[in-house]
Formats: structure tokens, C-alpha cells, sequence
């Protein structure tokens, strides 16, 4: 028995190891365009935070919750452009650049002749993604906690929440790379992405949504997403955050799982 | 860690792939032991580059079977691949990172510590002869230096085999030269190298025995020289006439040299005495255009197994 | 003449493309109108100076459309042409003069800012939002807002030789100008500094027009120099696309 066992655990370091020379590439490729870029990607939640929570907030003043708290429309919006950037950030990654890696630059050909797997450069890549991810949800929750938007402890409890979203969306992306055929599909992506964004209780809470909408939403992961941070920077978590923490929970691991078997199937071929 | 009785690297029978309906590989058996330079001769499409997937662990055999040191490359994938050196036809290069970097990088998946990748890198750099462009991007470099940073990257790991598919392929043929002259120091220190080519000078000059793959399927097996006492005559004739048909005058050469090939440019007639031959030729009142006496070589042991030149 | 020639070509491109760029153009702007004009704009009580916020929003949401889609064309297509497909290349080899290569250009990005803005019209009519007989003058207003920022654009496309910047230009000019410039909210309520860059804004020009002209109200500034200050940036940005698109295919 023993003898069965003990070459799985000795494998799992090797395999994490593994893993972690793929985000080691990743950070020997950072070049200054590159950061500009990545700079202006954690811009942008915050852009849209003083313009739509606070300018257009401005004209609605305060929102009463379901649980009969009041609070300003900033607070509200605040934790949903943090999950969706959460969300933009591990797509745009584990997406468009993936994407480009496998199928153009054919990076992942070269790295598969070596001791690693497809389902470690999925990980390494993914791992990469929320590296990136959690400096900018940390940098919002930042924003977040000095514009009195939340307190600092809330904050510090959202932060793995808004890692744990970045995971599920890191995990779908790379699963739905697998069946990018080609750039198109990604406007198609790009487009289902900011439906998403629009209708996810991302504006206004969810139950003012008209019926249909009110259940299909249900499914939307931003929307789990959205929930979990919310209610924690809200200081108004239940029961119903197990799900939200389940639903993503359970996302990021059929991602992944996904994501391996496609790629071993696309690259050993 | 065993290597099979024979003391086989390599060890396939009755290998096979296929993809849907297409059988790109029809059952082959190659037994590749250790320190040699062995060769895959064959048109495109003849199933090399199949093979040398199948070798290098990352497609699986439809049927068949292939034991690489030793081991299953289904189940032991990774601890194979962590002893080969892998450089495909088509230069898969980092184009974001340096050419120092692509070696320290790819070196980091075999888990070699980052001092050793270091050090490994300047030695390769330096064996290619890239120590100059070491912090230059991928793309500014020649079609030539991508290829030898290519060779460089597949030796990081110091590996036992070394996997190289088509390694001069669209090169010219200065740095065709540079190419096989690192590949031949690398057979020499004792690395046992594998590599397709549908060159015949390419595999005259590096394999130890090749086999001539087409159609998926081997047509022969030995070293260059054997192949070409055994298939062909010592010399060979190329006749070129300014208007008629090869097919035409073949037909008037009944009995001059062992036998003809009429190409649709040019006739091959060969025969142990090129001169003698022409000379006979000649009597015949034959006036070719042009004449070329030549050595057989593994293009005409091709032509002779399939009926088809190597080079289209 | 060339002009057309050139336009016929991009024209014959898009056959095969205008269904996803339907779906980005036109549908994503509706959806935005849904959730912000109807789904916000029910808890904005009391509207804007009157007016109901999602009539209030329609104006600036086809300006940014108008926006968005100019820039948009004028940006990785024009890259490619010069870089990637080297499309312009090849027509200046015809008997084509650097005038037609860009008119030819200019007039497809100014044809696909029409439709998409037409039919984002026609839905606002559909909602009931627009309250004067100006509407259709909407139609000749994008237009120039196109122009008027994809003439600088292009020659910028023209300029560079790697898509990197593109992606960073939309971070710090389109969603800024879109977040900031009236589209959702008056700009008088942004501190001092903001408003002034909102004021230097196309966008900002082009949403007070289009408002102007849905809602029957009178411009926050004068009409007139709304559109000279459109016309500037046209005319500045068709000598320097001129200059750029000149010197990269003649030099």
C-alpha cells in the first residue's frame, strides 16, 4: 500500500514546482509595456467607481437594502466594480493573452517537451493571473476603505473573496480558450462579458430586476461574485454566501478541470 | 530505471498513429541504442514527424509498442521527457524574453536550480555561438541563429537523447553548415541523437543507420553507405535531352548500365561505370544536352525503393 | 472617385464581418440604455432638470456610441493596414492618391458610426425617449463626432507599429471621455479641474449637441461653438492623418 502511495505525494511538490516555473516565465517577460498596461487595467473599476458611484450617485442619494439598511449608492457600487475587475482582470489574462500563447506564439508546444503537464501550465498561468488580480482588488480595497466606503476590516475580509471570484473567472477562462477558434470569438466573449458587468446587481440590487432576469441572474457567476463581496463590505453576511462561495468554489475547479483535459487533448496531439 | 535487454534507447514494434481515418504511422519497428545517431529519411508526409511526437511523449500511440529509457511513455511521461532534448521543426522560441532568458526559463521547468541555468545558459550560448546576442530579443535574430538557440534550449537538461525534427529545413547553406558541425561535437561527446530530415547529404553526414520512412511505413534500414551498395549501383548518369521525353529514350537504352529512371527533367541511368555507360550511350547515336556523372547517393536509393524523389 | 474604390473595398470586407460587430455596436449600447436608463434611472426620483433619466442618458449613450465605434475602426484596422495585411500598400501601388487611400478609410469609419447610431435611434424612438422634431439632425452630429476623434486616431494607428498602445489609448482617452464627458451625469457636479478637461473633451461637444437636438433644449454652451470647436478637430486631425498616411506610404 504504501508503496502505492507514496510516489502520488512525492509527485505533488513536483508537479507545484512545476507549475511555479510557468509563473516564473511570466514574470522574466514583464517588460515596461506591459506594466502600463496593468497599471491602467486597476484604473479602470476605479474610473468607473467616481463616475457611476459617485457622479452618477450624486443624483440618487442613498439606496435602501432588502434588509432595510441605508447606504450611499458609492457603497453600494464600490464591492461590484471590485468583483468585476476582479473578473476583467483574470479573463483578460487567462483569455487573450493565454489564447495568443497556445495558438500563435505556440509557447506551450515548446514548454510540453519538458517535464511539464498541460494541467501545471494551466495552474502556473492561472496562479499568474491572480497575482495580478489580488494587487489590484488589494489596491481598491484600499480606495475603498479611505473613501469611508467600507472599514478597513471589511476590507481585509473581502479580499480573498474578491481573490476566490479572480480564481472562477482565471479557471473559466482558460477553459473557454481551449474552444477559441479564432480573435472573433473573442469579441463574442468581450460582448457576454460586459452583459455580465451591466446585469449582474453589479447598478442596482438584483431584486429590482423584472422576473425573468431575477432568475437567470441567479446563474450569472459576477453575480455570485458580486453577492459575496458585497455583503461582506456591507457587513450583511448569511447563509446565502455558502452558496456564493460554493457556486464559485465549484466553477474554479470544473475550469480547471476542463482547461487541462482540452489543452492535453489540443497539444498532444 | 532499466533499459530494455538490448540495451535499446529507443525500442518501438508495430508503433502506429493515426488520426481519424489517416494512418500517418503503419506499424514500425526501431531499436536506437545508446551513443547513436540515428535517422528518419523520407518526404513530407512520410510519418516522421509523427514519430518523433510518439517519441517525445506528448502524442500517444494508437497501437504498438514504445518503450523510451526504459520507460512507458503514457504512464512516465514527465521522467522521460526530464532526460530528452526536444528541438521540432518549427522554432517555437519565447518572442517576449531575451535569448538568455529562453534558456534560464526553459531550464526552470526541468527544476534546475537557477544558479546551474545560469551557468548552463553562458556554456550554450557560447557552444551555438549566440554569446554576442545573449541579450537580444528572439525576433531580430536569423532564421539560422533561431535554430541554433533552438539546438541550445533543447541541451539544457543535458539530456541522454536528443529529439531534432527537419533541424536545417529552410536554411541556407552557410548556416546549414554551422548546424551540423554543433550537431557533430554533440555526437562526439556521445549523445545519442535522432533526427527526421528529407535531406540525403544531411543524413550522410550525421546518422550512424537510418531507416527511409513513406507512407508511414519503413522501406529499409542501415548506415548511408550500406543502403546505397545494397539499392543502387556505385555511379549514375544523369542525361538531359533538349527535346524528347526521358520515357522515349529510355526505351533505346535497353541494356546499357543495371537499369534507368526517367524523371520528367532528366534520365538517371545507373551503372557500377558511369563512363562506360555514357560512352555506350553515345554509340547508340544518343546526343544528350547534358551530361552529369555523379556517386550514388540516398536520394536514388529513395527513388529506387518508391519510385519518387525525397524533394518535390 | 478613389475615395470610393477605396471604400467599395472595405465595404466587400465587411460583408463578411458586420454580424459580430452588430452585436458589439449596436446591441451593447441597448443593453447599457436597459440597465442604466431603466434599471438606474428608476431610482434617480426626480430626473434631471426634468427630464426622466433615460432620456436624459439617450443622447450622450448614441454620442459615445458614435465614439466608441469610430475609434474602434480607427484603430487595429488601420494598424493592420499598414503592418499586418498591408492593405494600403497595395492601393497606393494602384493609381490612387494618399487622399483617396485616407477618404476611402474615413468614409467606411463614418458609414459604420452611421448605422450603428441609426439604430440606436430607432430603439430610443421605440422607448419613447426622444422629445423633438431636431432628432434626425442626431444623424449628421455623430458623423462629426466621428471625424472629429477618428481623424487624430488614425493618425496615430498610423504612427505606431505595435498594437500595445492601442489597448492602453482606450484605457486613458475612450473610457475616461465616456465615464466623464455628460454621458451619465452632468459635468458640472465634477470638481473644477475635471470639468475643464470634460470641456476639452470631443465628447463633451458632441453629448451637449445630441442632447440638444433629442431633448429639444437648448445647448449648455453656444451651438455654434460646439460645432467649431468639432470642426477643429476634424480639420487638425485630417492634416495630421494626411502627413502620417503620406509619409508612411510614399517615403
Amino acid at each position: 500500500m504504501v508503496s502505492l502511495v507514496l510516489p502520488r505525494l512525492a509527485a505533488l511538490p513536483a508537479a507545484a514546482a512545476r507549475s511555479l516555473s510557468v509563473m516564473e516565465r511570466n514574470a522574466a517577460a514583464l517588460r515596461s509595456a506591459y506594466w502600463l498596461v496593468m497599471i491602467s487595467g486597476f484604473l479602470e473599476p476605479v474610473l468607473y467607481l467616481f463616475s457611476i458611484g459617485v457622479g452618477v450617485g450624486a443624483l440618487i442619494g442613498g439606496l435602501t437594502l432588502p434588509s432595510g439598511q441605508v447606504v450611499s449608492y458609492a457603497a453600494f457600487v464600490a464591492p461590484a466594480m471590485l468583483a468585476s475587475s476582479a473578473m476583467s482582470g483574470a479573463l483578460a489574462e487567462t483569455t487573450f493573452n493565454f489564447f495568443g500563447k497556445m495558438k500563435y506564439v505556440k509557447l506551450y508546444d515548446g514548454i510540453l517537451a519538458t517535464p511539464v503537464r498541460p494541467f501545471e501550465i494551466a495552474l502556473g498561468e492561472l496562479g499568474w493571473a491572480m497575482l495580478r488580480g489580488g494587487a489590484y482588488s488589494a489596491g481598491f480595497l484600499a480606495i475603498m476603505t479611505a473613501m469611508e466606503l467600507t472599514t478597513a476590516l471589511r476590507a481585509l475580509a473581502a479580499f480573498p473573496a474578491a481573490v476566490l471570484a479572480g480564481f472562477a473567472f482565471g479557471a473559466l477562462g482558460m477553459a473557454l480558450s481551449t474552444y477559441m477558434r479564432s480573435w472573433q470569438d473573442f469579441d463574442l466573449m468581450a460582448s457576454a462579458q460586459f452583459a455580465l458587468f451591466l446585469f449582474s446587481g453589479t447598478f442596482v440590487p438584483a431584486e429590482s430586476y423584472p422576473a425573468l432576469l431575477r432568475w437567470l441572474v441567479e446563474l450569472s457567476p459576477l453575480y455570485r461574485a458580486v453577492e459575496l463581496v458585497r455583503s461582506i463590505s456591507l457587513g450583511e453576511v448569511g447563509g446565502a454566501q455558502l452558496v456564493d462561495v460554493g457556486y464559485l468554489v465549484g466553477v474554479t475547479a470544473l475550469g480547471l478541470m476542463v482547461a487541462g483535459r482540452r489543452m492535453a487533448k489540443l497539444l498532444y496531439k | 530505471m532499466t533499459v530494455s535487454s538490448d540495451g535499446a534507447l529507443i525500442h518501438a514494434r508495430g508503433l502506429r498513429k493515426r488520426f481519424g481515418e489517416f494512418t500517418a504511422v503503419d506499424g514500425i519497428d526501431v531499436d536506437v541504442p545508446r551513443g547513436e545517431a540515428f535517422g528518419f529519411l523520407g518526404p513530407n508526409g512520410a510519418g516522421k514527424s509523427s514519430t518523433m511526437r510518439m517519441i517525445a511523449c506528448v502524442s500517444a500511440p494508437s497501437a504498438g509498442t514504445l518503450r523510451i529509457l526504459g520507460m512507458d511513455p503514457l504512464r512516465q511521461g514527465p521522467a522521460i521527457r526530464a532526460r530528452l532534448g526536444v528541438c521540432p521543426q518549427l522554432d517555437n522560441l519565447d518572442p517576449e524574453l531575451t535569448v538568455r532568458e529562453n534558456l534560464t526559463t526553459y531550464a526552470r521547468y526541468f527544476r534546475i536550480p537557477r544558479r546551474v541555468a545560469r551557468e548552463r545558459a553562458d556554456e550554450l550560448l557560447e557552444f551555438v555561438q549566440l554569446t554576442d546576442r545573449a541579450g537580444s530579443k528572439v525576433e531580430p535574430l536569423s532564421g539560422g541563429m533561431k535554430r541554433r538557440l533552438t539546438i541550445a534550449r533543447a541541451l539544457v537538461n543535458e539530456p541522454e537523447i536528443v529529439l531534432l525534427d527537419e533541424p536545417t529545413t529552410g536554411l541556407d547553406p552557410q548556416a546549414r553548415h554551422l548546424v551540423w558541425e554543433r550537431l557533430f561535437r554533440l555526437k562526439q561527446q556521445g549523445v545519442t541523437l535522432l533526427l527526421t530530415t528529407h535531406y540525403m547529404d544531411e543524413a550522410e553526414q550525421l546518422c550512424d543507420r537510418l531507416v527511409v520512412m513513406d507512407g508511414g511505413r519503413i522501406v529499409a534500414e542501415g548506415a548511408p553507405r550500406e543502403l546505397i551498395t545494397r539499392y543502387s549501383t556505385r555511379e549514375v548518369v544523369e542525361l538531359r535531352f533538349a527535346a524528347d521525353a526521358p520515357e522515349d529514350i529510355a526505351g533505346k537504352l535497353a541494356g546499357v548500365g543495371e537499369r534507368t529512371e526517367a524523371l520528367p527533367d532528366r534520365l538517371l541511368l545507373y551503372a557500377d561505370d558511369g563512363d562506360a555507360a555514357l560512352a555506350q550511350v553515345q554509340q547508340r547515336g544518343l546526343e544528350p544536352a547534358g551530361v552529369l556523372v555523379r556517386r550514388s547517393t540516398l536520394e536514388d536509393v529513395f527513388l529506387h525503393l518508391t519510385g519518387r524523389t525525397l524533394v518535390d | 472617385m478613389g475615395s470610393l474604390a477605396v471604400l467599395e473595398y472595405h465595404l466587400v470586407g465587411y460583408r463578411r464581418t458586420w454580424r459580430g460587430s452588430v452585436f458589439s455596436s449596436f446591441l451593447l449600447p441597448l443593453l447599457t440604455m436597459l440597465s442604466f436608463g431603466v434599471g438606474v434611472g428608476a431610482y434617480v426620483d426626480s430626473g434631471i432638470g426634468g427630464v426622466p433619466y433615460l432620456d436624459w442618458i439617450v443622447p450622450g449613450l448614441i454620442a459615445s456610441t458614435a465614439l466608441q465605434v469610430a475609434m474602434g475602426e480607427a484603430t487595429w484596422p488601420v494598424l493592420s493596414g499598414f503592418q499586418w495585411v498591408k492593405t494600403y500598400f497595395s492601393q497606393i501601388a494602384a493609381p490612387l492618391r494618399v487622399v483617396d487611400v485616407l477618404g476611402g478609410q474615413l468614409g467606411f469609419v463614418l458609414l459604420r458610426v452611421l448605422v450603428s447610431s441609426a439604430a440606436f435611434l430607432a430603439v430610443a424612438a421605440a422607448f419613447g425617449a426622444l422629445h423633438s422634431a431636431w432628432a434626425p439632425v442626431t444623424l449628421l452630429l455623430v458623423l462629426l463626432i466621428g471625424a472629429a476623434v477618428a481623424l487624430p486616431t488614425i493618425a496615430f494607428s498610423a504612427s505606431i507599429t505595435s498594437d500595445s498602445y492601442l489597448a492602453l489609448l482606450f484605457r486613458v482617452a475612450v473610457i475616461p471621455m465616456t465615464l466623464f464627458a455628460g454621458v451619465f451625469f452632468p459635468v458640472e457636479s465634477l470638481p473644477p479641474v475635471l470639468r475643464w478637461l470634460a470641456y476639452l473633451s470631443p465628447l463633451w461637444h458632441g453629448v451637449d449637441l445630441c442632447r440638444s437636438a433629442t431633448l429639444g433644449v437648448a445647448p449648455a454652451w453656444s451651438a455654434t461653438g460646439h460645432l467649431l470647436y468639432l470642426a477643429v478637430w476634424v480639420a487638425l486631425g485630417w492634416l495630421l492623418a494626411h502627413a502620417r498616411f503620406r509619409r508612411r506610404l510614399l517615403d
